[in-house]
């Protein structure tokens, strides 16, 4: 009974818990249901599709077999007619046999003519064929050239070699017998010929004389003496013969070069090397100053004119110096000079004689 | 008097200096007293006497300085090291032609030694100098100053980078057209030098205009000269097809092939290298050379000559019969097979022998018709001799097994194929059995000669592992014969005949 008026007491708030309780599911509830309808629909239609594709290929498969089976039915003809162009097609343009066999029989023809040149005639070697020719007369007259030159030094060698078999005038030799008439032609390269010397040790070279070597050999001291001294008391010789004393001088008299022979010729050099001299004594620092190398690295080359024309250094200036035209040359011979050449200014009051000086 | 005294002291030291100086250039020509110049300090006395006052002097100590470091890179180093450069740069500038020529020549025997020496002269400036000799009017000055540019460029890329960064190419190739021979020999080398590191470089050389003047003289009749312009032109051509075509475009050909006529080796050896090049580009350009008759004038250009001048000439054949069978097919014609044949059995040097069997394979492999023309020459033994024996080199082993696997291939002369049976390892000896069994079951004529020859029973006694390739080429030559003549050349045969005897019941009556 107490069980009954509790559950009595509770009816209603249960009515209204019951119904609060759906009412707030329901939101859900539509929710729920719309995703799982979706969700169904999709994998549906996932599954129509499938079908629907695999009914298509099988369609197709059928078409195809049908359709091949037709064609080849119908149109063997097209086929008969497109092997043959394929077999004609290959055979003309894309391995053709006889063209193959033509070419290397061009390519041997060719091989034998380049083998032995002078008879080349492929037109393709027209072009070369002169400058070939040439070439090849070249080396053959070089070569012959050489084989000549060879002999004849042979020849010569023997010449020299066997010398003591020329004649003499007592006993006839071997190569000039009396009863030929004229001596074999040995005779005569024996006559021609040097004989052979034994080998002398090679005399070294000295330095060539400069200027200074003649003046220090004609000084005083340096007069050449014979290892005998001639006796004190000599005769002169007769004769219209000068002084010894006096040729001596005149023979030895030391050199007295002119204006033009003294001066330097490199003046300017030798200033630049007095100041070398003098920089070399005085400075403090011995390190050259060193361009800087990579100073250049960027700059491009400025060519000179001279070497940046189309065509090159001209001859002139380099070959030859002086502008000639042969063509207006009136006749072959150059020009003669009428008077010699004389120093007037420099053998002044120096002649040998005395006759002709003014004071 | 005192004076003249005074002067005469002066006049003893100059000589002395000049006796000198004279004398050690004299003996430094001989390689044999380098050695006590050297350890008699030769170098700190040839120093100062550079800046001495007599131009003669200078000039000679120049010159026994430059003898001294061509001998030896310690000596060169010791040129460098010593602060001369800088000093000589300096004064190549002022001095006359022979002081620049001497000059030039220690900058050449410093730079020829090795790469850093080289880079030590680029570093003092040397090079923009050079350049200005380069100018000169005399062609002695100008010949030394291109013989040292070609030592320098040498040795690296960088090196031949600087040197053209100076802009000595247009001036090379300008002494190229001066009529002096020897300045034509040495700029043609120095370009050669320069154009062999890399495709830039080349194209350098090439945008300059010098492969024109290049090809004007390969008709020159001096040996050395075409040995350096055939050379340059190789270094050239080998880089790119581009370089190779306008190469070609000169006009080269057929010039080309009197050079390999030529009495000179070198020329020959150069001229058949500049050929090789060009072939290994592309068909095209081999088909070009082919149809000038280049291949007939390689051939005879290896008969005429022995050793490494061989090379390049078999290397080329290589090259143009690896390009199609056409090519292949005229080199057979020219009559390149035996003479590769030749010099497979002539020479005793690894390398060249190495290149022959590459080109035999290159030649043999592309068709039946192709294989057969090798092998005709009885080349096969050679070669298998060759992969056998222990005394060839590893390269020389790979390469003529190579070979024989592609010539095999596509071998069906059989009279060639049966030695073979007999000597070779397996692993050639599967490709021998592989052609027979291709071809046997088509002709009966070969069967016969098959049976005749031995070569059945040599099948027979060959043991192979049951399913493996060699096992099958044996079966199906088995199975074009009869039974019975298989099992009576089956080794053990008599004995089973024997067995058969002895288990014989002879039928008593």
């Amino acid at each position: 009974m107490a069980t009954l008026a509790r559950l009595q007491a509770r009816s209603t708030s249960m009515g209204q818990q019951y119904y609060y309780r759906n009412s707030v599911v329901d939101v859900f509830r539509k929710k729920e249901n719309d995703a799982a309808v979706k969700i169904q629909s999709w994998f549906r239609g996932c599954q129509v599709r499938a079908y629907i594709r695999h009914l298509h290929t099988v369609a197709t498969t059928i078409q195809k077999w049908w359709r091949g089976y037709l064609g080849r039915q119908r149109y063997q003809l097209i086929v008969k007619i497109q092997r043959r162009w394929r077999g004609y097609k290959i055979r003309k343009y894309c391995f053709n046999y006889y063209y193959l066999k033509e070419y290397l029989k061009a390519v041997s023809e060719t091989n034998d003519a380049v083998r032995d040149f002078r008879i080349m005639n492929s037109c393709t070697l027209f072009r070369c064929r002169e400058a070939l020719e040439e070439f090849a007369e070249m080396k053959d007259r070089e070569e012959k050239k050489a084989d000549l030159e060879r002999e004849e030094k042979k020849r010569d060698y023997q010449a020299r070699k066997t010398h003591y078999l020329l004649s003499t005038k007592q006993i006839p030799g071997i190569y000039n017998s009396p009863f030929r008439k004229d001596p074999d032609p040995w005779e005569l390269r024996l006559q021609k010929a040097k004989p052979l010397t034994h080998r002398r040790p090679k005399v070294k070279q000295t330095h060539s004389v400069s200027l200074s070597d003649w003046l220090a050999c004609t000084s005083a001291r340096s007069f050449p003496r014979s290892e005998i001294l001639p006796p004190i008391d000599r005769k002169p010789c007769q004769g219209p013969f000068r002084p010894v004393a006096e040729v001596l001088e005149q023979r030895y008299r030391p050199l007295e070069p002119t204006l033009r022979v003294a001066d330097p010729l490199d003046g300017l050099k030798e200033a630049r090397r007095e100041v070398q001299r003098q920089e070399w004594a005085r400075n403090v620092n011995d390190n050259m100053f060193l361009p800087f190398s990579s100073y250049h690295k960027n700059k491009k080359y400025i060519p000179t004119l001279h070497l940046s024309s189309k065509y090159g250094s001209d001859s002139y200036g380099r070959q030859h110096f002086r502008d000639e035209n042969p063509k207006r040359w009136i006749c072959d011979k150059d020009f003669q000079t009428v008077l010699p050449s004389f120093d007037l200014f420099s053998k002044y009051g120096k002649l040998y004689s005395k006759a002709g000086q003014i004071v | 008097m005192s004076q003249r005294q005074v002067l005469q002291v002066f006049e003893q030291y100059q000589k002395a200096r000049t006796q000198f100086v004279q004398t050690v250039a004299e003996l430094a020509t001989r390689p044999q007293n380098i050695e006590t110049l050297q350890n008699a300090g030769v170098m700190s006395l040839l120093r100062p006497l550079l800046l001495d006052v007599v131009p003669t002097i200078q000039q000679t100590a120049v010159l026994a300085l430059g003898r001294l470091a061509n001998y030896n890179d310690d000596l060169a180093e010791a040129v460098v090291k010593g602060g001369i450069l800088p000093q000589l740069v300096y004064s190549l500038v002022e001095q006359n032609r022979f002081y620049k020529k001497a000059a030039a020549f220690v900058l050449r025997a410093v730079g020829k030694h090795s790469p850093q020496l080289a880079q030590a002269i680029v570093d003092c400036g040397a090079l923009d100098t050079l350049v200005v000799c380069l100018e000169d009017f005399d062609p002695g000055v100008r010949e030394a100053a291109a013989w040292a540019f070609s030592y320098i460029a040498r040795h690296n890329a960088e090196l031949s980078q600087a040197v053209v960064d100076a802009g000595a190419v247009p001036l090379l190739v300008l002494c190229i057209q001066e009529p002096e021979i020897a300045l034509k020999g040495i700029a043609a080398s120095a370009l050669s030098d320069i154009a062999k590191h890399s495709p830039e470089l080349a194209q350098t050389v090439v945008d300059v205009g010098a492969i024109a003047h290049l090809a004007q003289m390969i008709l020159n009749p001096d040996a050395k000269l075409k040995r350096q312009v055939l050379s340059a032109l190789s270094q050239i051509a080998k880089h790119s097809v581009n370089m190779a075509e306008m190469v070609v475009e000169a006009e080269i050909f057929p010039v080309v092939l009197t050079c390999l006529k030529d009495k000179d080796d070198y020329v020959k050896k150069n001229a058949s290298t500049l050929i090789r090049e060009i072939a290994k580009h592309t068909p095209e350009l081999s088909q070009l050379i082919v149809n000038a008759g280049g291949v007939a004038a390689v051939i005879d250009c290896i008969a005429s000559c022995k050793g490494n001048i061989r090379l390049p000439g078999i290397m080329m054949l290589g090259y143009v019969a690896a390009h199609s069978e056409n090519l292949a097919m005229a080199v057979i014609i020219s009559k390149g097979v035996p003479m590769l044949s030749v010099c497979l059995s002539e020479e005793p040097e690894d390398h060249i022998k190495a290149a022959a069997t590459w080109a035999l394979g290159q030649i043999g492999r592309h068709t039946p018709e192709h294989a057969r023309a090798v092998v005709v020459t009885n080349t096969l033994p050679v070669l298998l001799s060759l992969y056998m024996s222990t005394e060839s080199s590893e390269d020389l082993q790979i390469k003529s097994k190579k070979a024989l696997k592609n010539i095999l291939q596509q071998c069906t002369y059989l009279p060639a194929l049966e030695p073979l049976l007999y000597d070779a390892p397996p692993n050639i000896l599967k490709h021998v059995v592989g052609q027979f069994s291709k071809v046997l079951p088509h002709d009966c004529k070969a069967r016969r000669l098959f049976v005749t020859s031995g070569g059945l029973k040599k099948i027979q006694e060959i043991k192979a592992e049951p399913g493996s390739l060699l096992q099958e080429y044996i079966n199906s030559i088995n199975s074009c014969y009869p039974e019975e003549i298989v099992r009576y050349y089956s080794p053990g045969y008599s004995d089973t005949l024997l067995q058969r005897v002895d288990s014989y019941q002879p039928l008593t009556h």
